[in-house]
């Protein structure tokens, strides 16, 4: 039996089977999901901590220098990783990929059920680290060798181990999932579902998990060669030294090799980040505009060029480190060519805007600000992209500033935008607008209060890494007065967070009902039979496809967007590709 | 791909009439578990590679450091090879005899090829032994941890590869006239695992670290 005439016979029936071994791709998001949100409260609760030691030094004595780096590194490895990764592609993934293309399910719900508990793993052997002797690992979220494994940094006995164990555990998670993403997106379409008809989100994450499966691997191989290094002493990445007074075992090892191959996936890494949020943004702001997104082809155009050329721009982070000047030169020179594409996603987005019928619900809130924010984080890329702007930079509060605004902030606003806009599908309720206005302006105010002034502080020459700022002559009462200031907003913000989970669960539970397509999108996941949709999604006949998602506001159509399996007859198909004007013979 | 189309059309009668739509008919091939299968393992096989090909280069970044020296291989690594290509062989004679409906000969030749590497790995593990009673150890010398990690990833790559010829024979016995499209791609990653451990042994054998010194021009 073909894939795609999946009866409904085989549905879950006892509570295991249908909320925890499931095998559903909409509960498996789900499950990614809450767990990648709980583990990121964690990371938010160690940034507020950081806070607390830079804004108010000395005042509270368990944030010892030592205990700074391991929230230091804990906070970032957990953003970027077990939240960020793990929500856009196993959360948002997982629930819109199937949906959205018009698919059943996964194409390998048993692996897709395994990736998210293989993913629990690790985050559970993350999590001990805090528990384990020594406490977590302090190196740094890039574990940069040889310090990473070396006595003198936090965590170097047990704490460095488990994070290596845990980030080669989230890897096989990932590897299995992304399987399941990529084979679904071009195996199980339904009827009419052309690559090119694909919601702009499906291309974000389809493209993201691909980067994924080509840059975990760096990371697998730096991982795995790292943990020989520390556990049976090999010289993989460990040079000769002499640590702490004693002679080591250790010769001959390159901690450049592991650079490279850290940053080989580390530059992606960031993508895999951004372009599921470019992809979730087109979409948001085409509904709520109820407009058609401006040069679709183009934007999908712009996600694989950035996919692609996000391969050879790594050694931008290693301009520090040292290398042939050709080298920088090509990288300085890759690095600028990213913003070519990227500007086009900005300027269809706004293009997109202009003279739409613009709603200000939460999720264009979100929506809107994600532009903003992404466009000064995009802005300051451009001075680190250059190596002799890069190299006084680097060491300062201004690298801090652009990649938290880049990387942290507009993709997490893109976050909750999406959750804002899908939770109707999820569970059938809004959440609440006054709770969610609220968590927006202060969350969107605060940071850019927390992250412009660090611009400032950057070019001031003020150090990042460092665990205390007192007696250094170059810093000027105003920067600590300033600090004082972010630390606060930094409080407030992380507090008002506990507003979005507040409205989560009470809105699950007690929200306005939705109905099955409150927002009047077009995409295909708003029309299954039920709401939230039931296993196997579609009932006994998959949907059809006739056009593209972005039917909104078609003159002479009977409502003001066209559903992407309305009949043919209703119109509103996406625009033809340029073809050039054939030659009337003479 | 003719022929599926033609079934379809026979059997499975689109919804707006007697004659399918194109576009239906593309979506139920590909739809189909062994295209579905297939593609899986195209992408995995992709990411096997991209693993397998950072390591080599960072074996190759490693070998021309100044500690590096080469080492000699052990001479139970031709007879490995050897097992490796039989595998391979069998496992594709295995998918033509399945194709070709004869049963018990596609039985004999997936029992074959699966033992075939399940003996490499263990002629592996000899040729470890090998090593260590010449005392090179996976500590000393950048040549032999790179030997020791590399050959135990790829072992660790055929392993995963002997658990789905596992699912495969029991699908197989299960029934065999539907299990030939899985023997194949188990004979596709059968392949792979050929292809990436000649290019192991290549680099083992070839990158010494004087060529690695000329590529990365340290000497």
């Amino acid at each position: 039996m073909a894939y795609a005439e999946h009866g409904s016979d085989h549905a879950p029936q006892t509570f295991i089977t249908k909320y925890v071994w499931s095998q559903d791709h909409k509960v498996i998001a789900v499950q990614y999901a809450c767990t990648a949100i709980l583990v990121g409260l964690v990371g938010v609760a160690l940034s507020n901590l950081m806070r607390l030691q830079i804004g108010f030094p000395g005042q509270f004595e368990f944030i010892n220098a030592e205990r700074y780096y391991q929230f230091v590194t804990m906070h970032g490895m957990i953003m970027v990783i077990y939240l960020l990764t793990a929500l856009f592609l196993g959360g948002f993934g997982n629930y819109l990929i199937p949906l959205m293309v018009g698919a059943r399910d996964m194409v390998f719900p048993y692996m897709n059920m395994l990736s998210f508990w293989v993913y629990l793993v690790s985050v559970i052997v993350l999590l001990a680290s805090f528990f384990a002797p020594g406490g977590p690992t302090g190196a740094g979220w890039t574990l940069y060798p040889p310090q990473a494994i070396l006595p003198g940094t936090p965590g170097h006995d047990w704490g460095i181990i488990l994070m290596l164990v845990s980030l080669l555990i989230f890897i096989v998670a990932t590897t299995m999932g992304g399987l399941n993403y990529v084979t679904t997106v071009l195996q199980a379409r339904c009827e009419g579902m052309t690559l090119m008809r694909m919601p702009l989100s499906v291309w974000g994450i389809f493209t993201a998990t691909v980067l994924a499966l080509l840059a975990f691997p760096a990371l697998f191989v730096s991982g795995v060669m790292m943990l020989l290094d520390k556990t049976l002493q090999t010289s993989f990445f460990m040079p000769a030294i002499v640590s702490l007074g004693q002679v080591t075992n250790y010769r001959g090892g390159s901690p450049l090799l592991f650079q490279h191959l850290f940053w080989f996936f580390g530059h992606p890494e960031v993508y895999i980040v951004a372009l599921p949020a470019f992809g979730i943004v087109s979409d948001l702001i085409s509904v709520h505009s109820r407009k058609a997104i401006f040069g679709y082809r183009m934007m999908v155009w712009a996600i694989v060029v950035i996919g692609g050329l996000s391969f050879v721009v790594w050694a931008h982070h290693m301009f520090v480190s040292g290398m042939n000047p050709w080298f920088g030169f090509f990288f300085a020179t890759s690095t600028l060519i990213i913003a070519v594409p990227t500007a086009i996603k900005v300027y269809n987005w706004v293009l997109t805007l202009w003279r739409g019928d613009i709603h200000l619900s939460v999720p264009m809130l979100f929506t809107l600000a994600f532009i903003l924010t992404f466009l000064s984080g995009g802005l300051t890329g451009l001075f680190l992209g250059n190596v002799s702007v890069d190299i006084p930079l680097s060491g300062t509060y201004f690298v801090v500033a652009h990649f938290h605004m880049v990387m942290g902030v507009a993709p997490l606003l893109v976050v909750f935008g999406a959750i804002y806009h899908w939770f109707p599908k999820i569970t059938g309720r809004m959440l609440d607008d006054r709770i969610g206005k609220t968590h927006f302006w202060v969350t969107f105010v605060g940071t850019y209060l927390i992250y412009f002034p660090m611009h400032y502080l950057g070019v001031l020459g003020m150090p990042r890494r460092y665990y205390n700022f007192d007696n250094y002559q170059f810093i000027p009462q105003s920067a600590h007065q300033l600090n004082v200031f972010i630390t606060v907003v930094a409080l407030v913000v992380g507090a008002a967070q506990l507003l979005f989970v507040f409205n989560l669960v009470w809105s699950t539970f007690r929200g306005r009902a939705a109905g099955s397509n409150p927002w009047r999108a077009a995409s295909l996941e708003w029309f299954t039979p039920e709401t939230p949709p039931k296993h196997n999604n579609w009932g006994p006949h998959l949907p059809v496809v006739h056009r593209w998602a972005y039917a909104y506001s078609v003159p002479g159509a009977k409502e003001d967007f066209i559903a992407q399996n309305a009949p043919l007859e209703d119109g509103g198909m996406e625009p033809e590709p340029y073809e050039s004007p054939k030659e009337v013979p003479a | 791909m003719n022929g599926d189309t033609a079934v379809f059309r026979a059997t499975q009668p689109g919804r707006d009439g007697d004659i399918p739509r194109p576009s239906w008919t593309a979506m139920r091939r590909r739809s189909r578990p062994q295209a579905i299968v297939g593609v899986g393992l195209w992408v995995f096989i992709g990411v096997a590679t991209t693993l397998f090909s950072l390591f080599v280069t960072a074996y190759v970044m490693r070998m021309s450091a100044d500690d590096a020296v080469a080492i000699e291989m052990p001479r139970q690594l031709w007879l490995s090879t050897a097992l490796l290509v039989l595998g391979s062989v069998l496992l594709h004679n295995a998918s033509v005899s399945s194709a070709a409906g004869v049963t018990d000969r596609a039985r004999s030749y997936l029992v074959a090829g699966g033992a075939s590497a399940a003996a490499f790995v263990a002629v592996q593990g000899w040729a470890w032994l090998a090593l260590l009673s010449n005392e090179v150890t996976p500590t000393g010398n950048p040549s032999g941890s790179f030997f020791f990690l590399l050959t135990a990833m790829h072992a660790l790559h055929v392993a995963g590869g002997l658990i789905g010829w596992t699912v495969v024979g029991l699908k197989f016995q299960r029934a065999p006239a539907d299990a030939g499209w899985r023997i194949a791609l188990c004979a596709r990653y059968w392949h792979f695992l050929l292809l990436v451990w000649l290019a192991l042994f290549a680099s083992f054998s070839w990158i010494t670290p004087d060529v690695a010194r000329i590529i990365c021009r340290t000497a």
